[in-house]
């Protein structure tokens, strides 16, 4: 994306949490930003990526993504890295040291949360990390929350050169709400200081970095206890008061507007005499926290009385319709079980989709075609693979955890499983992630493993960001591509054993993996056909289904494209007496670009070229919202 | 909050739910209210269920609307109507595009798609109105105007005028050109005169 003309200041603007924390971070004079995409942050470098006088980056992976936040900030300048929560387990090896050295110019690393599991693999508490790392927490409750702490976290991890950690949720990463935004200041870093006692954490140094982050935590505590950031909100009703933090705290405030409020902006270091405050007004005090009772047992250590996870949810989003019956029960009032007044309707899920054409269709219906394998999975579009009609996934845990996975039920395989065949699959970016890695581990450790590389030139699932293995840069301009069949051979894989296939090519991609997994060593099929939402996929004349021809055998549905629609079942018996289901297609012929991946199961040849009897009318480029 | 109307958009990944709500709440902005819109989308890029949360008034806190307490309801996909009829409140409205998109769970014959998702919500005591949106877009010549047509149908269910919605949705086409700008006035006309029709049917 090209640099656009920034929105003047007093603007007040519509704005998703996202979009705000760049404007902060635009305006607070940030030098360097760096990120690897991750729902829900991806957007934050994005449109960091749109404003002039940033050098914003992709990195490989968000620990590498800290590490150049971290040197930019050693130079003086200020920076910024975003990550989802998973992303942090990956970058706090640098996190943890680097609270020992500090920060020159300002560092803000935002993290999100996916509260609720909207898309992510599991859903743990960021907040975590500012106890365990001892580096400020700030919590922002929407998104001019988000822009205003954001603003402040540079001052902050100035005054007590520390990074800060801004840690945000869905519920505010994706929600849009109206900002009123400012002037960009630029900052001019001092440049880079050499002081190899603070900066080479060696034990001798490392020891003598300690005490004084401890020293800095007292600091930052009795900061926190001044902030502004935490405010006691003193209601009229005192039977029940909240200590809340984030979106959280917009619930409670629609919840119980009369209810006394501790609104924790800055969380950590806990601001403990405003607590005691707060709980002393009131004549029970609940903690209300997504979604870890991190606040709560800080405070029941304290001697502090404080109710919390005993009658809230360990798991997802505090909403009103959480809270509202919980604190009814807790004052002993009836709890409206009346509402809502109907019942949700149960109806079919729909759980997301590959879409038309999707090269990754190819892959997972050849791999369902294959008997006797234990597929080990990883994470993007293609986890979708362990979904119906293919099923062809059994594994899926973190980044680049394909690769271990595999050489470990390799090693490990049972009795039950001597003639299993190993596959692993893997998405380029998350591959190039923290793949490999696990790749040169398997190589090293002789493994008998099949490797698929799906190699779509892009982040898929969050969006098709760009990547080292597309050859664009964030900003879409030309950059180094890397090649991913000298990259596997480089690492190890034999020549022999590396493949490269078209996986629109069924009966190669069924060949090469039905040959590969026979071989008891490390191989590599690399598929290397593009994501169909990036500018490098190119539609074809689109098919459609001869009705007199289709015999209803339904081969064409275990491809899996959602062009495919079942016009009519039926039920057959088949000379052996057996009874089968007939299923009836027809290809949405509008939607459909030609990938022919069901042309070729398809038995009675009944799936042809569009030939549309009337002039098809031509659908014009940007017509509707 | 007292003040506070809640308009809940629903719909499947890819039909501009998103956008729509978003329009919807440049609406409200422009008329001077606070307003916050959220949604619960998933992987929704990838077929899958969308509803997009509009709340708008004097200040919004939560930006979540909940179980029935939706003052109106915009379906973008029949089903999707019904799968999400338990969040309006009584006596509000359910404005519904009749037309089906099957995921592949149901044709692959693990689940059954509803025979008559319209006539179940309205068993539910609801007001709806159900219109195909999908093919009065067609009938326009792009099936993408469906956008416009459902904004449209919900026009006249706002409490302010139809015309400032009409010109946040124009806005957005003004680069497009004349043409452009022009069908997506009729699309919205469409819409409004689709709902007003079925209205006129009902009573």
């Amino acid at each position: 994306m090209a640099a656009v003309m920034p929105a003047p200041a007093a603007s007040r603007i519509l704005m998703s949490g996202n979009e705000a924390v760049a404007r902060a971070v635009w305006e607070a004079g940030v030098k360097v930003a760096a990120a690897y995409p991750g729902t829900p942050s991806t957007e934050m470098l994005e449109v960091i990526s749109t404003y002039p006088d940033i050098y914003a980056e992709w990195s490989v992976n968000e620990k590498v993504s800290l590490e150049v936040a971290i040197g930019a900030a050693y130079a003086g300048s200020r920076a910024f890295c975003c990550m989802k929560h998973v992303g942090m387990n990956v970058a706090s090896d640098a996190l943890m040291t680097l609270t020992l050295t500090g920060v020159d110019g300002g560092l803000v690393i935002a993290i999100a949360d996916d509260v609720g599991l909207s898309s992510s693999q599991n859903e743990q508490d960021s907040r975590y990390w500012g106890r365990f790392a001892h580096v400020p927490v700030f919590e922002p409750a929407d998104s001019q929350e988000a822009y205003d702490m954001t603003l402040a976290a540079y001052v902050l991890s100035e005054k007590f050169q520390v990074p800060v950690i801004l840690r945000m949720t869905t519920r505010i990463n994706h929600v849009k709400a109206l900002v009123t935004v400012g002037e960009r200041n630029a900052h001019v870093g001092a440049g880079f200081k050499k002081d190899p006692s603070r900066y080479v954490m060696v034990p001798g140094n490392a020891g003598k970095r300690i005490p004084l982050m401890f020293k800095r935590d007292g600091e930052l505590r009795a900061e926190a206890e001044r902030s502004p950031l935490n405010v006691i909100e003193p209601g009229s009703d005192r039977r029940i008061g909240f200590i809340t933090s984030g979106p959280a705290y917009m619930h409670v405030k629609e919840s119980f507007p009369n209810a006394p409020v501790l609104k924790l902006g800055f969380s950590c270091p806990l601001p403990l005499e405003k607590c005691r405050e707060l709980a002393a007004l009131v004549d029970q005090a609940v903690v209300v926290e997504e979604v870890e009772p991190l606040v709560e047992t800080e405070l029941k250590a304290q001697g502090i009385a404080v109710i919390g996870k005993d009658i809230l949810p360990l798991q997802g989003e505090l909403a009103p319709p959480v809270l509202k019956p919980a604190i009814a029960r807790l004052l002993g009032e009836p709890v409206d079980e009346a509402a809502p007044a109907i019942r949700p309707a149960q109806i079919f899920p729909r759980p997301p989709t590959m879409c038309v054409a999707c090269p990754h269709l190819g892959v997972y219906y050849t791999l369902s075609q294959v008997r006797n394998l234990n597929i080990s999975g990883d994470i993007g579009c293609y986890t979708l693979g362990a979904g119906h009609p293919w099923q062809a996934m059994d594994t899926c845990v973190s980044m680049g955890a394909s690769m271990g996975i595999a050489l470990g039920m390799d090693k490990g395989r049972g009795e039950a499983d001597k003639d299993k065949r190993i596959v692993a699959v893997i998405g380029d970016s998350t591959f190039l992630h923290m793949g490999m890695q696990g790749l040169l581990d398997m190589v090293y450790n002789k493994a008998n493993v099949t490797v698929l590389l799906l190699d779509n030139r892009a982040v898929g699932m969050t969006g098709g960001q760009d990547n080292p293995g597309n050859g664009r840069d964030i900003h879409g301009e030309e950059a180094p591509r890397i090649d991913f069949v000298k990259l596997v051979k480089a690492l190890g894989v034999k020549e022999e054993r590396v493949h490269k296939v078209n996986p629109y090519e069924l009966p190669t991609l069924f060949k090469t993996i039905r040959d590969e997994v026979k071989v008891p060593d490390v191989s590599v099929i690399v598929t290397d056909q593009p994501c169909v939402l990036i500018k490098d996929y190119h539609k074809l004349k689109p098919y459609e289904v001869l009705d007199d021809k289709c015999t209803g055998c339904g081969n064409c549905l275990d491809v899996g494209c959602p062009a495919i629609h079942v016009t009519r079942r039926g039920k057959e018996v088949k000379g052996s007496g057996r009874e089968v289901d007939l299923s009836f297609v027809r290809i949405e012929s509008s939607v459909c670009t030609g990938c022919g991946l069901c042309v070729q199961p398809c038995a009675p040849d009944a799936i042809q070229h569009y030939a549309p009897v009337s002039p098809i009318t031509l659908v014009k480029k940007g017509c509707s919202a | 909050m007292s003040g506070t109307t809640n308009i809940l958009v629903v719909g499947i990944g890819g039909q501009g739910v998103m956008t729509a709500t978003e329009i919807l709440a440049e609406a409200a902005i422009a008329l001077g209210h606070d307003a916050k819109k959220t949604e619960v989308a998933g992987m929704a890029q990838r077929g899958g269920v969308v509803s997009s949360h509009l709340r708008f008034g004097p200040r919004v806190l939560s930006p979540q609307i909940a179980p029935g307490e939706a003052d109106v309801l915009l379906a973008f996909e029949a089903a999707e109507g019904l799968r999400w009829m338990h969040m309006l409140r009584p006596g509000a409205a359910a404005l519904v595009n009749d037309s089906r998109f099957v995921p592949p769970v149901v044709e692959l014959g693990l689940y059954d798609y509803p025979s008559d998702p319209v006539g179940q919500m309205k068993a539910g005591g609801r007001r709806v109105v159900s219109f195909d949106a999908t093919t009065i877009a067609q009938g326009l010549g792009d099936i993408r105007l469906g956008n416009t047509v459902m904004l449209g149908a919900i026009a006249d269910q706002l409490p302010f005028s139809a015309d400032v919605l009409l010109d946040c949705v124009l806005k957005r086409f003004q680069r497009k050109g004349e043409k452009v700008v022009a069908l997506n006035r009729q699309a919205f006309e469409s819409g409004r005169a689709a709902v007003g029709a079925a209205e006129a049917a009902i009573a």
